[in-house]
């Protein structure tokens, strides 16, 4: 197994492979199965056999350990019915597992622009279920986040991001609620324009999302460092306060900022320091 | 509706806590109140619009930052002054948003944070055991929807052309798919996932229940007691059944959901 090579240019099984102890990797519900979104072709898409969405099992330092893993490259990431169903699954199985009194830890990899607009309203429900179930595993065991890269993290599963335990990202990486393009749309290209990559990334890259604390553990791109960080943030346990739930720090900071200006790439540096909100 | 409502989701406010005690200090844009439905003791909490936010794109009922986390508090004040209570309080989500904030300064301060803080509050109550209803009277579109509501144990809707509960507005689902608004119509017609009415939500078997209501912004009283009495009903199938939400997944329209549940069990 390459152990210093780049993740972000790995295949979604390929990460899970790696991340996961040699010889434990399991993949559940693969594509072999064939479970297929039943709604692509009718809107003559063609769909993949995994649903772009690998669930693997295993042990990670000996623990029992479920990795999600999200396929990038067909459709965006994008969560269908299939694919949101089976991160949620996963995720409500391994807290069932917890209840039981076997601890299964979670590592989830975003690389999403959310929901799948093919299939709305069920993309919608099924993160609406992903939710549901990291609030409910993150009780008991770390439910890790990775953000590596190209596609960023979008949409309804950037607040999934946003409920992780702990979460990692690298530079190449971006996280926000609402795609460039969507918000270009709906506010104008003044508000926000779509064509700046360098503006989009000093707004929502991995490295502003950093050093304002929202999240946990900067990375390079390579498959070691990666996997270092993830074993240090499962070490960490379950946290004391979640990100979500300091609601304080959050709106005593949000009502502070005098937001008649436009703001620009440093102002959330300005606003939130890392470590601030401990 | 009265003259002075805000909007559908504060006049549906307005009527359910008309002796109820408003929580003081939020933001303008969410109102939370303290009162009782079906003899239960309840905080109703609606997102609504405010013309002068502070944040400019967040003026018309939209959840941004401030009303994200606003939630969260008056969700997680619930939790915790309730902690020791054998008898919950009974959480009640009015729903009409238009959307979440599109804005830079929402990404900027990560608005994908302060929605994940009301999505995971209302989830943690849930959990905690208080039965948590939406009641959807306009708009649910979205991550605002995501961030208010989507957590309930139980969903009621009103069966009325202005309700909607979409993944995201027809121009910008048009231009991310790369097709145009009459096309996207004519495929939303035939599959019902990707519908923008009520109708075709409810074959997904998300709701808990669908009501009519003759006029939903002038409802007479029997009507408004109709809607309480629903409450009321999905608040004691709630406590008989559970913090969890797979009383969504029995519908033929969303069949793959719980296929997907079953095989992975199977193979887990």
């Amino acid at each position: 197994m390459q152990n210093n090579g780049s993740f972000i240019e790995l295949s979604a099984r390929k990460r899970a492979l790696n991340l996961l102890d040699a010889g434990t990797f399991r993949e559940l519900l693969g594509p072999f199965e064939k479970i297929t979104s039943p709604w692509l072709e009718k809107q003559g898409i063609v769909p993949e056999f995994d649903d772009g969405m690998v669930i693997a099992k295993g042990a990670i330092d000996g623990k029992p350990s479920v990795v999600v893993a999200i396929e990038g490259v067909f459709q965006g990431g994008s969560m269908g019915e299939v694919s949101g169903a089976k991160m949620a699954a996963a995720l409500e199985l391994a807290a069932e597992d917890c209840r039981q009194g076997k601890l299964t830890q979670a590592v989830v990899l975003l690389e999403t622009g959310g929901v799948r607009l093919q299939e709305a309203n069920l993309g919608l429900a099924a993160i609406a279920d992903i939710h549901a179930a990291i609030a409910d595993l993150r009780r008991y065991v770390p439910v890790v986040g990775i953000s590596a890269g190209t596609v960023g993290c979008f949409g309804g599963m950037s607040i999934a991001a946003g409920l992780c335990s702990y979460l990692i990202a690298t530079r190449e990486a971006r996280l926000g609620l609402n795609g460039p393009q969507v918000i270009e749309q709906e506010a104008g290209i003044e508000e926000y324009n779509s064509r700046n990559r360098p503006f989009i990334w000093s707004m929502t890259g991995g490295e502003v999302r950093y050093q304002t604390g929202f999240v946990d553990e900067l990375v390079s791109d390579s498959i070691e460092q990666v996997k270092q960080a993830m074993k240090s943030c499962l070490n960490k346990g379950v946290p004391a306060t979640f990100r979500s739930e300091q609601y304080d720090y959050y709106l005593h900071k949000l009502t502070s900022v005098d937001t008649q200006n436009q703001v620009d790439g440093e102002s959330a540096k300005k606003l939130f320091v890392r470590g601030d909100n401990q | 509706m009265s003259k002075t409502a805000l909007s559908r989701g504060d006049y549906w406010f307005s009527l359910l806590t008309e002796k109820a005690t408003l929580c003081p200090n939020l933001c303008a844009s969410v109102k939370a109140a303290d009162g009782e439905i079906e003899g239960k003791l309840a905080r109703f909490i609606a997102v609504v619009p405010d013309a002068n936010n502070a944040y400019p794109r967040a003026r018309q009922g939209e959840v941004g930052l401030l009303e994200g986390w606003t939630l969260a508090k008056v969700v997680r004040e619930v939790i915790e002054q309730d902690k020791t209570k054998h008898d919950k309080r009974v959480i009640v989500a009015i729903i009409d948003v238009a959307s979440q904030a599109y804005g830079r300064r929402e990404e900027a301060f990560a608005i994908h944070q302060a929605l994940a803080g009301a999505a995971s509050a209302y989830a943690d109550a849930r959990l905690a055991g208080h039965p948590v209803i939406g009641l959807i009277v306009g708009k649910a579109m979205s991550g605002a929807f995501l961030a208010h509501g989507y957590q309930a144990n139980r969903l009621i809707a009103f069966d009325d052309a202005k309700v909607m509960i979409h993944a995201m507005g027809k121009e910008a689902a048009a231009r991310i798919t790369l097709r145009s608004v009459d096309a996207l119509e004519k495929l939303a017609a035939t599959i019902p996932p990707m519908a923008y009415d009520i109708e075709n939500y409810n074959k997904l078997g998300l709701l808990y229940k669908l009501l009519k209501i003759g006029n939903v912004e002038q409802p007479d009283t029997n009507e408004v007691e109709l809607v309480k009495a629903t409450i009321g009903n999905a608040i004691k199938e709630v406590l008989n059944d559970g913090v969890y939400l797979q009383n969504r997944l029995h519908a033929q329209d969303r069949h793959a959901s719980l296929l997907v549940r079953e095989r992975m069990r199977a193979e887990w």
